[in-house]
């Protein structure tokens, strides 16, 4: 039952270590199943719960990485014709903190999110192709290792250890340095070095991993809920899961296909943006931004499902207007992709594009607004308590918004025209990511972290964790704005004194620091709550979803049996609804839970995408594997290409080896009164 | 590939739509729209962009790639008939109608073999121009989906033969790769339209 903790937790845990053995697969291999080591368990589950800690434990991770690089951004800074970092150092560091905070921190961030609750929400036992997840988090993994291996490589060349030749040869720069849309031709072999390829790989391999996920949870939504979980009874944030993944699946290939003409353009000589040869700059632009403007929305809306989760959990009420809500999220994943090149009115479009695009722009703030009027509505006459998620899901509304109305500022043309390219835009979308996204997702993990881990928070360090992120983001960006409307251009590494941006850069700069300390309050937090939280029950917030009906932390089946959903809020109606609306819970047939089989296999085929990219980036440096004199006396080089070529063996092996081995499975037996 | 933990699954969950793996693989093919898209798209405005900077019909053997054109389109019949074996468990006739398509993809493949090497020969490289670039990624990419398509079938065909291919359950694999295949051939069909022929309007 969903109120009560049944305590059949350690009585099943022995029983599955006495009975289970390891079986061998289809190719004779024995699978990783029970294993007594804790490392190879987690290298090969395939438990979409243990993938999604992994993800937001790595995500937290990056978004210190990230954050650091924006504390070193605005110590630069500080003063004017500071010299504390080199104006290269600096373009890198924005590129890092841009590339690491979108792909690294807020997207993995998403997805953790979603690996852990949306086979919960549907009441699935677990994603629709476990292995496939498990090839996600470590091409991910895969992804973000190549993109960050650069700064090894920057120091090496800081230290005097490695030069690079080639097509390369001459340039400095081996971590990436060209802005995270890195435009050309900036981004082509005669201005950048390595680092351009080391970002090229990365976000290619990021890509695979995120279509991957995508298609799975697709998949997973439309196929694997439960009996009764009808579309329109679908938590909202399962909705927004959806709408993410479809905008995934279709924005994505668009920078791949980007990113692989830049591969070409760099490796074998290609002219897709050399402008010597006829190639076009801006249809960089415009395959980059056809993904990009998407991309701001796969940001977004994962953050706008987990408000509108809590919002109503604390405010006592369902929420306000769901059908509209779910449609407001389509509509708004919909038009995203009619919106690209409001990120282009300064580049000449002509005037018709440029009006369709202001026009297009200024239409979708109205599904953003609804949903801010449909949060608002649910806050109304509502019993709200004010708990740590609450806090920051309020914070987040009222964040967003001010994000937004910038927002509005740039569809027109004429005004963006002005604030193109200043600190204006800098202002808006930090609102909308940090203010947005970040404290979404922080008030995501406030909320589902005793649900994850089975600890409840300690004491009322988050009201403080609360005051004093927000305080620092308003101080950090809100003067921002007026920097952009006397004129600093954002990318430069240091200003003159003089034009008055003096007083509002030392401003910044605090800020920036008093947010860095909120985070670490956050990290404190966590610990405390970690270490030393009580136990927190199946049920700590009172909550609305199914989620909330199994155990914490949850069962390794997540639910022992099936559950039936009669109405929308299943668990809020379980307890307090009419008595054809409660939750009921298929029969067992008496074989057992069928659990999907660990493999290897994901693992061994993500690593080829490591060689892949190493292959390919190294080669570009003149990096070879081995040279010697063959016995006609001839100067024989292996070069960096044969291990990208090593890599894409290994990927497609590891691939083909995964599909013979087959699904395998066991059985695990629950207690009989042990329901949910 | 054949991540079945649908099969695993499905005794507890209802609703089903669509075959997992026959969703996941309309999913792929939807978002390798995009992809061809991308590169069709580049393709064509650089060719509009730059009408007079290369004339392809000069190098173009329309009679060779309508060959090969034919032969993929046949392919695909075959796999049709291999999908429809396998769905009434004829193995035998599944076997005959796979080994012809990877024979077909093969041979298109050759085709395109040659193409690219006659080409090379006549000064279209890679780096000739913008026509070069575009014309040899989008090409290859085509061909590299023909090229797994063939690896794909060749180990289904031999996995066929280990006796652990039982048809009520493989026919679901077997339409899946099914799907693919024609998909890659349709991409071609607009391939060899607005890249080949369109550039013999008004020329013959």
């Amino acid at each position: 039952m969903s109120s009560t903790v049944t305590d059949t937790h350690t009585a099943t845990e022995q029983h599955e270590h006495h009975v289970l053995k390891p079986e061998h697969s289809n190719l004779g291999l024995l699978r990783p199943d029970h294993s007594k080591s804790v490392i190879v368990d987690w290298l090969t589950t395939v438990d979409h719960k243990k993938i999604g800690i992994m993800y937001g434990a790595l995500a937290l991770f990056f978004f210190l990485v990230g954050g650091i690089e924006a504390l070193i951004i605005r110590a630069q800074l500080f003063v004017p014709e500071n010299t504390l970092i080199s104006a290269q150092t600096y373009n890198q560091m924005f590129t890092m903190h841009g590339t690491t905070m979108i792909f690294l921190a807020v997207m993995p961030l998403s997805s953790a999110f979603f690996n852990f609750l949306v086979p919960l929400q549907i009441g699935a036992r677990d994603v629709a192709f476990p292995r496939l997840n498990t090839f996600s988090l470590w091409t991910f993994v895969a992804g973000a290792f190549i993109l960050n291996v650069s700064w090894l490589f920057q120091a090496a060349h800081a230290l005097g250890w490695f030069t690079p030749s080639g097509a390369t040869a001459g340039m400095t720069d081996m971590a990436p340095a060209g802005g995270w849309f890195g435009y050309a031709p900036l981004n082509s072999a005669s201005f950048t070095g390595i680092g351009t390829d080391f970002w090229v790989l990365g976000l290619q391999i990021l890509g695979v991993a995120s279509l991957a996920a995508s298609m799975n949870f697709i998949v997973t939504i439309i196929n694997m809920r439960a009996p009764g979980m009808k579309m329109m009874r679908m938590p909202v944030f399962t909705w927004m899961t959806l709408v993410t993944s479809l905008l995934i699946v279709f924005a994505f290939p668009a920078i791949t296909i980007a990113l692989a003409e830049l591969m070409f353009d760099r490796n074998f000589g290609t002219n897709f943006f050399r402008v010597s040869e006829g190639g076009q700059p801006i249809l960089w632009q415009h395959l980059f931004w056809v993904f990009g403007h998407p991309e701001v929305y796969i940001l977004i809306l994962p953050a706008m499902g987990i408000v509108s989760e809590i919002l109503p959990t604390f405010s006592k009420k369902p929420l306000f207007g769901y059908a509209i809500v779910v449609f407001s999220g389509a509509v708004i994943g919909f038009l995203g992709f009619a919106v690209w090149s409001h990120h282009m009115f300064t580049t000449g479009l002509g005037k018709v594009a440029t009006a369709a695009f202001s026009l297009l722009t200024m239409a979708i703030a109205v599904p953003t607004g609804v949903k801010i009027f449909n949060w608002i509505g649910t806050l109304w006459g509502g019993h709200v308590r004010f708990t740590a998620p609450m806090i920051f899901s309020l914070g987040f509304v009222w964040m967003f918004m001010m994000g937004g109305f910038s927002g509005i500022m740039h569809s027109s043309a004429p005004a963006d025209a002005q604030q193109q390219d200043s600190y204006f835009v800098i202002a808006h979308f930090h609102y909308v990511l940090i203010g947005g996204a970040v404290l979404a997702l922080i008030a995501g993990i406030y909320f589902w972290l005793p649900k994850i881990f089975g600890k409840m928070w300690k004491g009322t360090l988050s009201n403080w964790v609360a005051l004093v992120i927000v305080v620092g983001l308003n101080v950090t960006f809100f003067p921002m704005h007026f920097l952009g409307l006397i004129g600093m251009p954002r990318r430069t590494h240091t200003y003159l004194s003089g034009f008055g941006w003096d007083g509002y850069n030392m401003v910044c700069t605090i800020g920036a620091f008093t947010l860095a300390f909120g985070i670490l309050l956050f990290l404190i937090d966590i610990y405390r709550c970690l270490k030393h939280g009580e136990p927190a029950g199946n049920d700590p917030w009172d909550a609305r979803t199914l989620e909330w009906s199994t155990s914490s932390p949850v069962k390794v089946y997540n639910f022992a049996r099936t559950p039936v959903i009669a109405a929308r809020d299943a668990l809020w109606e379980h307890k307090y609804g009419a008595e054809n609306r409660k939750i009921s819970y298929e029969k067992t047939d008496g074989h057992g839970i069928h659990m999907p089989s660990q493999s290897w296999f994901p693992l061994i085929a993500s690593i080829g995408f490591v060689f892949i990219g190493l292959g390919m980036t190294l080669r570009q440096a003149g990096v070879h594997i081995a040279q010697f004199t063959n016995g006609a006396g001839e100067q024989v080089t292996i070069g960096m290409g044969y291990l990208a070529i090593l890599g894409l063996i290994v990927l497609s092996t590891g691939i083909a080896l995964w599909a013979l081995e087959g699904p395998g499975g066991y059985h695990l037996h629950p207690e009989e009164d042990d329901q949910s | 590939m054949s991540d079945t933990a649908t099969a695993s699954n499905q005794d507890s969950h209802h609703g089903l739509v669509e075959n997992n793996k026959k969703l996941l693989m309309w999913l792929f093919l939807g978002s390798d729209c995009m992809f061809f898209g991308t590169l069709i798209a580049t393709h064509l405005i650089y060719r509009k962009l730059y009408p007079e900077a290369y004339d392809p019909t000069t190098v173009f053997d329309l009679e060779l790639t309508s060959f090969s054109t034919f032969i993929l389109l046949m392919s695909s019949f075959l796999m049709a008939l291999a999908v429809s074996a396998m769905h009434k468990g004829q193995m035998k006739s599944f076997r005959r109608n796979v080994i012809g398509v990877i024979f077909f993809g093969l041979i298109f493949l050759g085709c395109q073999v040659y193409e690219f090497t006659e080409f090379v020969h006549l000064d279209l490289t890679i780096q000739t121009a913008t026509f070069g670039s575009t014309f040899f990624v989008m090409t290859g990419t085509h061909g590299v989906h023909v090229a797994i398509g063939v690896f794909w079938l060749i180990c289904m065909y031999f996995y066929s033969h280990t006796g652990k291919m039982d048809p009520h359950e493989s026919a679901v694999d077997v339409e899946v790769a099914g799907l693919y295949w024609h998909f890659v051939d349709i991409v071609w069909i607009i391939i060899f339209t607005v890249v080949y022929l369109i550039e013999f309007i008004g020329k013959t």
